[in-house]
């Protein structure tokens, strides 16, 4: 149905590379899902725009190749012509609806515009029935309230039932869905999941489904796409990709890609209790004199402990608290009560400059390597500053930092360059060095690899794993991931609305877990039923 | 290095730093061009321009040389121009720092003084300062940074808000750092590039503001600025326009300048307007 032969795009001159895809050949047929799937940069989301002729022109344009589209050629129709396809022919999901929606316009509006455009014969109440049709059949609950419903009014998961709804307002042979599920919850990512694939089963349609994450790709697709650096490298069905990858650089990809099962560890002896929570409470108030007040139970009455040596893994989705507990735990938020003991001292109700010479001992890594650097140090100051801070002298605190930049594995040589000159991977290898230069003795560690490209993420993993063993550290390890809380954690806590459900051991937790809202956590993990296969001996990418 | 390479690509830039040298070599080279005092009577009051060899820009209605007198002007203005906007910036940069790092009560007691401010139009300010203080230089140039502090305060607490809940702030927080390290290390070189560029704009108001003050007879009439001579030229105005328009140029060209100067900061330290 969908064929793409030769299709190469040219980036401006002075980007990183000439071409940002290169000879690319896909087809889609009618009734089959397509992954593509690569990391970052690899050119996935450019296949997609040069297909609905939406390349931010005149800096990105197509060089060549053609676009069959049921018979035309999408490479060389006027843009006229384009338009009238995209929406009508071809729908599109993107990954944030939030921003992909109209904030000023109901979303039954804004999908009975789709209709009026493509569909001028129809009159408007016909119209109106088709908008609640379209939100029935994208399992919207209430209909009729969702249409009059601002985006912002909707849930995540139902704004991207929304944009579906609105996809396929004219029944499109061809479905493009740009990471449509990268933004929501892993339970409701599961829905959105299945959501797709009965609608294309149903409808026969074809779907282009771009994703980065290798366990959606198990999902869902029935043939992939292997994407890297703006070529294709390797095309096949699912199970053949997955199972039995033939190209290198997708065994890399595949084999970083954590299991969903704990690896068995040997059981460690509980080390002395060094961080012990009891009754933690957060609230959140917002509104001011004159506003509405809300009250938010972001944390309530959370406990647990922490042993030495141990990994502790707080699991969760978005809005359960779990990085408000972070940041709680190194004093970056106050809570508003219960305890937390640092190795036998009160911290919670220590003053802020009480607690200033104890930063040394728990530190924090963040999970934007881009946001969590000052861009204006350099990468040995960014480290140094820690231990100037808590009183070393210059040449010390600068030995440190080359000692610390060695041991997370970047050349001491690089103290001198600024964070934009690293890859992220680099980025969140600086941030740790910049908590260890301190020595603590507990890290926490809010979705550290979140940010991060499936194989420098595994190198990440890696290398928390080597230091911890080699420092002794003791790790909170915040993280939405089940599949990298599998491999990482020793024990986790599992939290939902600001309340801690279930702990344990992982592997007792991932074997038998007995809330309901762990098993559903558990069976919402995309691809849960593939184990990738043993992982290759692997260079560095 | 970076930085100046990208204010030489914008063209604003460019012209609006050739304008300006030229300002400051006026100002530089008054004392050796017209070594007069540039208050005294150089000859027959009222010459046209071209008319006198001596007197190469004319004489105005008290006999003084035009030439010298915007030439020592433009010490006056560029010196009333650096020092009211080191005044407005230096108090909005605290003011904003403070009420955008500290936020809370903090913040809304401060922004209400800052509105309190702003209520009151600049001009009418700036009359009653002088009015109670007095016409000096020393004292309007004082009272003109102190009515434009709160455009800057403004734009600083914005970028302090923006920026304190950054990753990278909270890093150096959770290392254990002060405050006061924490906003002068950490965030406001982050926030400075747009105050930077707004400076320039403050210089060209200050500047503006000195000689609508000199043109109602408010300022300090025992120097030569250029507000001063344009108010000596409002009573010939219609007969010898050039007594006020010549003065007046030179305004407009310094204001020119430092607003293009400002286009061309804009255009350096904004990274966002940087071509990929």
């Amino acid at each position: 149905m969908l064929s793409l032969r030769n299709v190469s795009v040219r980036l401006p001159k002075g980007a990183e590379r000439e071409f940002a895809l290169q000879d690319i050949d896909l087809d889609v047929a009618a009734g089959e899902i397509l992954c593509v799937v690569g990391e970052s940069g690899s050119g996935k989301s450019l296949t997609a725009m040069s297909i609905l002729g939406l390349l931010p022109a005149p800096r990105v344009t197509l060089a060549g190749g053609t676009i069959a589209f049921e018979g035309e050629d999408l490479a060389s129709l006027p843009p006229a012509r384009l338009r009238a396809i995209r929406g009508k022919r071809i729908g599109m999901i993107f990954q944030e609806p939030m921003t992909a929606l109209n904030p000023l316009m109901p979303v039954g509006r804004q999908i009975a515009e789709v209709l009026e455009e493509h569909a001028r014969h129809l009159t408007r109440i016909m119209v109106l029935a088709q908008v609640q049709a379209l939100l029935e059949e994208v399992g919207i609950p209430d209909p009729p309230g969702a249409a009059r419903a601002y985006p912002h009014e909707l849930s995540g998961g139902q704004r991207q039932r929304a944009m579906i709804a609105m996809a396929l307002a004219m029944e499109p042979r061809l479905l493009i869905a740009d990471e449509p599920t990268t933004a929501l919850d892993v339970t409701t990512q599961a829905r959105i999941l299945a959501l797709i694939k009965e609608i294309q089963a149903r409808r026969g349609t074809g779907v282009l489904f771009i994703t980065h994450d290798f366990g959606v790709v198990a999902e869902i697709a029935d043939r992939v796409a292997v994407m890297q650096h703006g070529r294709i490298v390797e095309t096949g069905p699912a199970a053949q990709v997955l199972g039995a990858p033939a190209h290198p650089y997708t065994r890399a990809l595949v084999g970083a890609v954590p299991p969903l099962t704990p690896p068995a560890r040997a059981a460690t002896v509980p080390g002395a209790d060094i961080l012990v929570v009891e009754g933690l409470r957060k609230t959140y108030r917002t509104g001011s004199l004159f506003g509405r007040r809300r009250v938010v139970d972001a944390v309530q009455d959370v406990s647990f402990t922490l042993h030495k040596g141990e990994t502790l893994g707080i699991v969760g989705e978005s809005g359960s608290g779990k990085s408000t507990v972070a940041r709680t735990l190194v004093k970056l938020l106050p809570a508003d009560g219960g305890s937390i003991r640092l190795n036998g001292t009160e911290i919670r109700a220590a003053s802020r400059a009480a607690f200033r010479p104890m930063t040394r001992h728990i530190q924090m890594v963040f999970q934007d390597p881009y946001a969590s650097l000052n861009p204006r140090r350099r990468a040995g100051d960014l480290i140094a500053q820690g231990p100037r801070i808590h009183g070393a002298s210059r040449a010390e605190a600068r030995a440190t930092a080359e000692r610390m930049l060695a041991l997370v594995g970047l050349d001491p040589a690089s103290a001198g360059r600024f964070p934009h000159e690293f890859s992220g991977g680099q980025r969140q290898r600086i941030g740790l060095a910049r908590a260890l230069a301190l020595e603590p003795s507990v890290l926490v560690a809010d979705e550290p690899v979140s940010a991060l490209d499936v194989s420098v993420q595994a190198q990440v993993l890696r290398l928390l794993a080597e230091l911890k063993q080699r420092l002794s550290l003791s790790l909170v390890f915040i993280t939405h991931d089940l599949r990298v809380a599998a491999q990482v954690c020793d024990r986790i806590l599992v939290m939902y609305r600001g309340v801690v459900v279930e702990q344990g051991e992982t592997a007792a937790i991932f074997a038998a877990p007995t809330h309901p809202y762990t098993r559903a956590l558990l069976a919402s993990v995309p691809g849960r039923g593939w184990a990738p296969p043993p992982a290759p001996v692997q260079e560095s990418l | 290095m970076r930085t100046l390479r990208a204010y030489l690509r914008s063209p604003a830039g460019i012209i609006g730093a050739v304008l300006l040298v030229a300002v400051i070599a006026a100002a530089l080279s008054a004392d050796m061009l017209f070594p007069r005092d540039p208050m005294a009577l150089a000859g027959r009051p009222l010459q046209w321009p071209g008319a006198n060899p001596r007197v190469p820009l004319g004489t105005d209605n008290l006999g003084r040389d035009i030439a010298g007198f915007v030439c020592h002007g433009a010490r006056v203005s560029l010196l009333i121009g650096l020092v009211a906007s080191v005044v407005a910036v230096g108090i909005g940069v605290l003011v904003g720092a403070v009420a955008g790092f500290y936020g809370g009560w903090v913040d809304d007691l401060l922004m209400r003084i800052t509105e309190a401010f702003q209520t009151v139009p600049n001009f009418i300010l700036l009359l009653v300062l002088v009015a109670v203080f007095g016409s000096e230089l020393g004292v309007i140039t004082i009272a003109i940074g102190l009515v434009g502090w709160t455009a800057p305060c403004r734009l600083v607490r914005a970028e302090f808000l923006s920026l304190r809940s950054r990753e990278f702030i909270l890093a150096a927080r959770g290392l254990g750092m002060r405050d006061a390290q924490l906003i002068l290390g950490e965030v406001l070189p982050n926030a400075l590039p747009p105050v930077i560029v707004y400076a320039s704009v403050v210089m060209a108001l200050a500047i503006l503001l000195e000689s609508a003050l000199a043109f109602l007879g408010l300022s300090d009439p025992n120097i030569a600025s250029w507000g001063n001579m344009i108010g000596a030229g409002r009573s010939v105005l219609r007969t010898e326009w050039y007594v006020s328009a010549i003065p007046g140029a030179a305004i407009l060209v310094t204001v020119l300048a430092f607003s293009l100067v400002g286009h061309g900061l804009n255009d350096a330290l904004n990274p966002r307007m940087q071509v990929l």
